[in-house]
């Protein structure tokens, strides 16, 4: 079949009936700020990762509420810890120590 | 002094306004269309933001204008202008004349049938907010099973920037009223997984921001930013929610219980038909046209007729009580100016 170039192309909805949304209320009971996010992007913005890999805290925070975790974790590699988006955000998220959180929680899971 | 003034709607823009021309003074005939007084404000449970129950500000304007004239299941038949007043026949037989009328018609509710994808009158798990808040009220409403209640979605902006529909304004109060609604519903069922599917949250009023983060952080409700495309239903008797979230770009389903509706306001019909009567403009957006929309809301072009509330665009109930106070001391002032 690869001779034709057919093939089938997964997809790409997010089912959230499917999500299993217990690592991310263990991370809310830690980091109740977790869930605080608007989305307005500027930690993406200030990241110094974020133009060479892509890593957005906002975007590590929609895919794991959206079950979306081996995403994140993958992004999140990438944070240098700096601390730059903890001083930007306008909802006060400890970014940081939430990064932290997550790499506690999530990490361990040898299934992401 | 004393001085009659027409105040066409009993709602809370026209029981404020009734109490205040009774403090100074003069003799308030509140005419209202339906059996009860209040309006939209009777129906609903509580109010943003510090969950005062919405019968408590009905009951307290209620008793602080009784002393006016008020006249219930009543219509206006027509208004012929005289020379300086108008002569308002009433659909009771009864005839007033006054110098000054004050329009307090409010807004009607969209009517949420309209956008068929989303299947109001369609599928038995989809309501609307006044639905959902006169089911806070009454406990009775077939179509909401305690016992099934896992998933809710809320749906903002039914009717409301939406141009197919024909109403382009932003009602306003509706991101605030379906925040509230979903604490609302998260308190009475805490293991619920509560979606807000918004376009935008547009959270402008005192503590309405807190009120947000109080919902996302202390409620964990799921806010999506995605308008729902579709609505269908399943064979267990779900309604299947279709959208695309917009910050992640990739389309998203979910399966529900009960999809509450935000239906925005439109005009009031009955307001434009009484404006016609006396060729009073309307605005671009549908609602009744003042002089000036920054410097005199509550004026209308005509000498003599004022306005109040929702007859004018879309208001929260402190706007609506501020404006009706407003629109009670142009008239005062008027008043004086003539003798």
């Amino acid at each position: 079949m690869s001779m034709f170039g057919f093939r089938i192309s997964p997809s790409s909805t997010i089912d959230l009936d499917k999500v299993d949304r217990n690592r991310f209320k263990k991370l809310c009971a830690l980091e109740p700020d977790a869930s605080k996010c608007m989305a307005c992007g500027s930690c993406s913005a200030t990241c110094s990762a974020s133009e060479f890999s892509g890593m957005s805290v906002r975007k590590v925070l929609l895919c794991l509420q959206q079950g979306r975790e081996k995403e994140a974790y993958a992004m999140m590699s990438s944070c240098m810890l700096c601390g730059k988006c903890l001083m930007v955000c306008p909802r006060g998220i400890n970014t940081r120590h939430l990064i932290l959180s997550i790499s506690r929680i999530y990490g361990k899971e040898e299934s992401i | 002094m004393n001085e009659i003034v027409v105040i066409i709607g009993g709602g809370i823009a026209g029981l404020e306004a009734a109490r205040q021309l009774l403090a100074l003074g003069h003799s308030p005939i509140v005419i209202e269309k339906s059996d009860h007084l209040g309006g939209h404000v009777a129906d609903w449970h509580k109010l943003f933001p510090d969950m005062k129950p919405a019968k408590d500000i009905v009951d307290e304007l209620v008793s602080s204008s009784k002393d006016a004239n008020i006249f219930l299941h009543t219509e206006i038949s027509f208004i012929n202008r005289l020379k300086d007043r108008y002569n308002i026949m009433l659909s009771n037989g009864i005839s007033i004349t006054s110098r000054y009328i004050l329009f307090t018609t409010g807004f009607r509710l969209f009517d949420a049938a309209k956008k068929e994808e989303y299947g109001y009158g369609v599928y038995n798990q989809v309501i609307t907010n006044q639905d959902l808040e006169k089911w806070f009220n009454t406990s009775k409403d077939s179509r909401i099973d305690n016992s099934a209640m896992k998933a809710v979605g809320f749906v903002h902006c039914v009717g409301s920037r939406d141009e197919k529909a024909r109403n382009t304004q932003c009602s306003k109060v509706c991101c605030i009223t379906a925040i509230k609604q979903a604490i609302e519903l998260k308190e009475k069922f805490p293991d619920a997984e509560i979606y807000c599917f918004y376009m935008d949250l547009r959270l402008f009023g005192k503590k309405f921001e807190d009120f947000y983060i109080k919902a996302q952080r202390d409620c964990g409700i799921h806010f999506i930013r995605g308008r729902v495309s579709e609505v269908s239903e399943n064979i267990d008797g779900k309604v299947i929610v279709k959208a695309e979230d917009t910050l992640a770009g990739r389309p998203m389903k979910v399966t529900l219980d009960l999809l509450v509706l935000m239906s925005g306001m439109v005009c009031n019909p009955d307001s434009t038909r009484v404006a016609g009567m006396m060729s009073l403009p309307i605005d671009s957006d549908g609602f009744l046209r003042s002089t000036d929309n920054v410097s005199r809301n509550t004026v209308s072009p005509k000498n003599g007729i004022f306005y109040a509330g929702a007859c004018t665009g879309p208001k929260t109930v402190p706007e609506t009580l501020a404006e009706a106070r407003s629109a009670v001391l142009e008239i005062h002032n008027s008043i004086i100016s003539r003798r």
